[in-house]
């Protein structure tokens, strides 16, 4: 069961391993970073058996954590990496498969609405370079037809001089956007 | 000492009043904070969660406008941006090839050498000195210091000396003359950037903090972070409908907690912004005798 | 006039499958002084030596190089051999052309090159050796014991009952160690006290131990069979010649307040105190921070009024014992973490989370709470019962990376204890794995868990706080795919890591031993030699040396006893002759060493002394350096140092090692 650990070809924990500078065999297992994580109960996955699943390697295993829902809804809040034993930094781990779900089209449905959000607020800072929260609202309810949500504060937050209806821009806002080109270019592909 | 100032998206929208406060109580003990000019946005969680390479650009853009404008201490109230621009910080100092790499994104060289200050270290470091003689009121009340994840976590630049029981802000608070309380959720997570995408979560994490702040008798819950008074106080009906039960107690930006004790009217500091109605907190206060 | 045999061995085919060794043999016969010269299958063998010894005899050699294997392998042999042919042994020398050369390299004539280098290199060496003999040093019979914990216990009486002397020295004002704070032992459960009092009186009224209570080692100089050892006799306050034990002083001090250590700070004690009723000997000392009469400048004065044998001294000062003692036994014990090394369990605020030794003191029908299970806050009983294991331990991120060992069993053992005074209450114990490897320990595990109905649960604790007077333990069962289980308990005991004890280090330096990086005493090989140090006559017991049990501590003992024992044998050592030597010279220089001391700096093994160099009359001429043989150990280190060449080693002299690099340059 545990060949592919054996021979040195790339596999998807080495390139995880890689990209991240975490040893995946520094887990031992002992589930405190699952104990004390704040989403624990949301998650699908636990995070200690995510590094389980990649510790084994068993087929299918890419698969099964980059279809995960619980990659989306860690909040990369570093209980886990705080109290680990083994210094495992976990939220980088998540981080890294975030992306990679991302990458390769593996986003787990029911983290739609959490992509969207992240989406959605990274091209506010794009267009503007800072967060436009009326633009990024607009653009969020577009991308996850979650047209009703929280319209009822908007009336109320305006009032208290909390949304700025324009946004505020850097001067320079073009220099922004040369740097998320500068990025995504350099991966190969578009966000 | 020039002392730089950046403020972050949300202090210029949602948390304007944090900002307004922040400003008034500096104003007061004749502190001025220098804006970086041109500043960008953090990239906040969004960045961090889909691109790592966006999630330090965009920090270091504004640490080496900073270099630039000649700052050597710069104050980042919001603790996401606080989180973002201290972890870029540490992994340029630390890698001299990822340094490289986001000079190249950038077009701008950095030495990183700028100090990064959180609000409290900000308080200690410049307010604290000449705030006695502007101290004119007593809070008087049991403040609940609520800290959450990005001061005290990752380790490696937590702006706080026990990570499990920090007490910065329970010092400015006594200053300000309130009895901060000891209580259990001071560092646990509020849900943060899961505020829009998924309410239900946010309303569960922040509903158990104010929950623990109300059974030990808090009377106002004291922030140094935008998304964290967003969580506990913006997103008060569905926490109310998630604990079933009507907590009320308020949520106040730990510089309009100080400006309050320097006798700042309240409508300046922007008290009056707030969903959960803050009189309570302005009905405590007892003048100090002179 | 030189006359030398070269002796070349085959060694079966190890040394001639890839070396001419017969060119060799014929070679080396041509070199200036080589009278005799040889091949042979097996030197080593019985006829290989008679060989030896007949050569040496008929061609009266005046000394032999022996080209075979390591000297490490046979260097004694062919020296006994020398010396049953009547030369001085030291008249030996061996080329090493087997791992040297044949091991090292494939068959070639540069191989036997090589070889034949060698050879010339110890000829040239072996004409310049001198005369040697070994060295004797007398043997002091008589052992020092420190610590008094169940090992130095144990060492103690072993070497006492074969009838030498010991001197046990103990910081505290009890022998007894952690032992005695015990409850009932795993994986028995007999009751600690009842085994270990005997023990502790045996100690006290053997004839051949001197026992001294609080009392520290000061220094320690010397080498094996003859160390100096100087005690630190801590100032008791009370005259133990008079003093009878009634105990009418500590009944009546009125500094009553003081945490108990005995009880791990659960439980009070007055300030002339004898830390438990069984402690030995069962006498008070004055703990003077905490005395009125010492803090308020000779007020109070109450245990001198009511003492009926005028034992008490106000008076007393520290004082200071030489002792020469033989061998050395260290058996300082540990230290355990405590509950506020945890930053995630409230950095030791909660008053009911609480350390393993804290459940010792509670369960102990001699303890605080006279064995009933009661929680420190309020004095309940506690309902649930939480048992943290590797509080620490198997850690990194707090430093702490190995596994201490005890506390799997402890915990078993704390659990069962709870369960067999409580049998409706709950117990948890949350754990990463069950280290039961002893006799009998895995069946006690399982009794805990099947009979007595202990939940253990696999999973490290993330955070614990308190709610409502209860204690929320949020842990996780990964067995059930990593389910988070939050326990709402009353009572939590951490099974902290077993640490070296805070004074180790310094303990360490004083006696030239080595610690590892947790200063925990290392052993001079982990499995050949494992209770012995690097520093000859010192030896290990218990727990200073790693996390042990109670079997574990008494084997050590035991095993460090017997070779003291071992030690005390013969009257005298002996000891190779590999030594420095500082030169002497005729009058009026006496030795051109001018006192300058640099090797006495640089010395690693304190083996350098002075001499004062006297004329007839008695006068100083000057003050010169001295080595002492019995301390050093041959490391030539000084001879580096010395500015005047009036060091030199014997055996490795500098002229030996200059012709030897001759040899090699004039090939
Ligand atoms: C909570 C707990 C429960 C345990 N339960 C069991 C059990 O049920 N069964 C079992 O087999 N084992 C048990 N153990 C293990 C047992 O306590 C140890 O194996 C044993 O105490 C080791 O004995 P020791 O003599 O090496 O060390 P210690 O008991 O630590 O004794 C060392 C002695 O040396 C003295 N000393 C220290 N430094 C100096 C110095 N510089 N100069 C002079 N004196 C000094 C100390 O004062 C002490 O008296 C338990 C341990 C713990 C922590
Ligand atoms: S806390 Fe660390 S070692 Fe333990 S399971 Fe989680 S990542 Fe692995
Ligand atoms: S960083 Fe993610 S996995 Fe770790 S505790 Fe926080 S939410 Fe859970
Ligand atoms: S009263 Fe005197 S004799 Fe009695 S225990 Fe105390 S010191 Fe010893
Ligand atoms: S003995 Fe058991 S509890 Fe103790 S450190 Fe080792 S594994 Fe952990």
């Amino acid at each position: 069961m545990h060949e592919s650990t054996h021979h040195h070809a790339e596999t998807f924990k080495s390139k995880v391993e890689e990209a991240i500078g975490v040893t995946v065999s520094h887990c031992y297992q002992c589930g405190k970073c699952t104990a004390g994580c704040p989403l624990n109960e949301e998650m699908d996955i636990m995070p200690n058996q995510l590094l389980r699943i990649l510790q084994a390697e068993m087929p299918g295993y890419e698969e099964k954590i980059l279809s995960s829902l619980s990659i989306w809804l860690c909040l990369a809040c570093d209980t886990c990496y705080s109290r680990c034993p083994q210094e495992v930094l976990l939220s980088k781990v998540m981080d890294y498969l975030r992306q990679e779900s991302l990458r390769q089209n593996k986003v787990n449905p029911k983290a739609k609405d959490i992509l969207s959000f992240h989406k959605a607020f990274l091209n506010s800072v794009k267009m503007n370079g800072k967060l436009h929260e009326v633009g990024l609202t607009i653009d969020y309810k577009l991308r996850s037809l979650n047209l009703m949500q929280d319209v009822m504060l908007a009336p109320s937050m305006a009032a208290k001089g909390k949304l700025a209806i324009f946004p505020h821009q850097v001067q320079n806002t073009k220099e922004i956007a040369k740097i998320f080109k500068k990025i995504t270019d350099s991966e190969g592909g578009k966000q | 000492m020039r002392i730089g100032y950046y403020p972050g998206c949300s202090l210029e929208g949602s948390s304007k009043e944090y900002n307004d406060s922040l400003f008034a109580v500096a104003e007061k003990c004749g502190v001025t904070l220098e804006v970086i000019k041109d500043w960008s946005c953090c990239g906040a969680s969004a960045a961090h969660n889909l691109n790592h390479d966006l999630a330090l650009a965009l920090p270091a853009r504004t640490l080496a406008l900073a270099e630039k404008q000649g700052l050597e201490d710069i104050v980042v109230p919001c603790a996401a941006c606080y989180s973002r621009i201290a972890g870029t910080k540490n992994e340029i100092s630390n890698n001299i090839a990822v340094k490289a790499k986001i000079e190249g994104y950038i077009d701008l060289k950095l030495t990183a050498d700028v100090k990064i200050l959180t609000v409290f270290e900000f308080l200690q470091k410049y307010i604290f000195p000449t705030v006695d003689q502007h101290i004119v009121n007593k809070l008087n009340q049991k403040a609940a210091c609520y800290y959450g994840c990005l001061y005290t976590r990752p380790k490696e630049i937590a702006a706080v000396e026990q990570i499990e029981n920090p007490m910065e802000m329970d010092e400015v608070m006594a200053k300000a003359g309130a009895t901060p309380i000891d209580w259990a959720f001071k560092t646990e997570c509020c849900g943060a950037g899961l505020s829009v995408s998924r309410t239900d979560i946010v309303a569960k994490l922040s509903g158990k903090i104010i929950e623990d702040a109300a059974d030990r008798g808090a009377e106002s819950i004291v922030v140094a972070c935008p998304m964290c008074h967003m969580n506990l106080d913006m997103r008060r009906p569905e926490i109310k409908k998630q604990l079933k039960k009507d907590i009320n107690i308020p949520v106040l930006f730990i510089t309009q907690a100080l400006g309050l004790s320097m006798g700042i009217p309240a409508d300046k500091l922007g008290l009056n912004k707030h969903y959960v109605p803050t009189d309570k907190v302005v009905n405590c206060i007892v003048k100090m005798e002179a | 006039m030189a006359r030398i045999g070269v002796f070349i061995c085959h060694c079966g085919e190890n040394i001639s499958a890839t070396v001419d060794v017969a060119k060799v043999a014929e070679k080396a016969g041509k070199l200036s002084g080589v009278a005799f010269s040889v091949d042979y299958k097996y030197m080593c063998s019985d006829p290989g030596q008679t060989l030896i010894i007949e050569a040496i005899k008929e061609h009266k050699l005046t000394g032999i190089v022996v080209a075979a294997c390591s000297p490490r392998m046979h260097e004694g042999t062919f020296r006994k051999a020398a010396e049953k042919a009547g030369i001085n042994p030291y008249f030996c020398e061996m080329a090493n052309i087997r791992e040297h050369v044949s091991w090292v390299h494939p068959k070639s004539d540069a191989t036997t090159q090589k070889a034949l280098d060698i050879v010339r290199t110890m000829v040239a060496k072996v004409k310049k050796n001198a005369a040697l003999f070994p060295i004797k040093v007398p043997v002091t019979k008589t052992a020092l014991v420190i610590g008094g914990g169940i090992a130095g216990i144990q060492a103690a009486l072993d070497i006492a009952n074969a009838g030498h002397q010991v001197i046990m020295v103990e910081k505290k004002p009890s022998i007894g160690g952690h032992m005695s704070q015990l409850s009932e032992t795993f994986p028995t459960l007999d009751c600690s006290q009842c085994i270990m009092t005997p023990r502790m009186v045996e100690v006290a009224q053997h004839p051949n131990i001197t026992l001294h209570t609080y009392a520290e080692v000061e220094s320690v100089s010397g080498f094996v069979g003859n160390f100096d050892v100087k005690i630190k006799m801590k100032a008791k306050s009370v005259d133990y010649k008079k003093c009878t034990g009634c105990g009418a002083c500590w009944q009546k001090c009125p500094s009553k307040k003081i945490p108990d250590e005995f009880n791990e700070g659960m439980g009070f004690r007055t300030a002339i105190y004898s830390p438990f009723p069984q402690a030995v000997p069962n006498k008070p000392v004055i703990d003077r921070p905490n005395c009125t009469y010492f803090t308020k400048g000779g007020k109070c004065g109450l245990c001198k009024k009511v003492c009926p044998a005028d034992a008490i001294n106000y008076d007393a000062v520290d004082e200071f014992i030489d002792v020469k003692v033989g061998a050395i036994i260290t058996a300082t014990g540990f230290d355990l973490k405590h509950a506020d090394f945890f930053p995630e369990y409230g950095y030791g605020k909660f008053k009911d989370v609480i350390d393993g030794m804290q459940f010792e003191r509670l369960a102990s029908a001699s303890g605080p709470t006279a064995g009933e299970i009661r929680r420190p806050s309020d004095g309940k009983v506690p309902e649930k019962i939480v048992f943290v294991a590797c509080a620490g331990s198997r850690d990194k991120a707090k430093g702490i990376e190995y596994c201490s060992k005890i506390c799997c069993m402890y915990t078993a053992k704390h659990a069962m204890l709870y369960k067999h005074k409580n049998h409706e209450g709950k117990a948890y114990v949350f754990y990463m794995d069950i280290r039961a490897a002893g006799k009998d320990y895995d069946e006690f595990v399982r009794r805990a868990i099947e009979e007595d109905e202990v939940q253990y649960i696999r999973g490290r604790v993330s955070r614990i706080y308190e709610k409502n007077g209860k204690l929320i333990v949020k842990g996780v069962d990964t067995l059930m795919n990593g389910e988070p289980v939050d326990i709402e308990a009353d009572m939590v005991v951490l099974a902290t890591a077993v640490v070296a004890n805070i004074e180790a280090e310094s303990l360490a330096q004083k006696l030239h031993i080595s610690y590892n990086k947790h200063k925990f005493f290392a052993e001079a090989h982990p499995k050949l030699k494992p209770v012995e140090t690097n520093t000859a006559g010192i030896m290990l017991a218990g727990a200073c040396q790693s996390a042990k049990d109670i079997p574990e501590s008494v084997s050590q003992a035991s095993a460090s006893a017997s070779k003291a024992i071992g030690l005390f044998s013969s009257n005298e050592l002996t000891r190779e002759p590999i030594v420095a030597v500082v030169n002497r010279q005729a009058p009026p220089n006496f030795t051109s060493c001018t006192g300058c001391l640099l090797c006495q700096e640089v010395c690693p093994y304190h083996a350098i002394e002075t001499e004062d160099i006297k004329d007839r009359g008695g006068n100083l001429i000057k003050r010169a350096a001295r080595v002492n043989a019995g301390l050093c150990q041959g490391c030539g280190t000084c001879v580096a140092m010395c500015r005047n060449k009036s060091i030199d080693l014997q055996g490795f002299s500098n002229d030996q090692m200059l012709s030897e690099v001759m040899a090699l340059l004039n090939a």
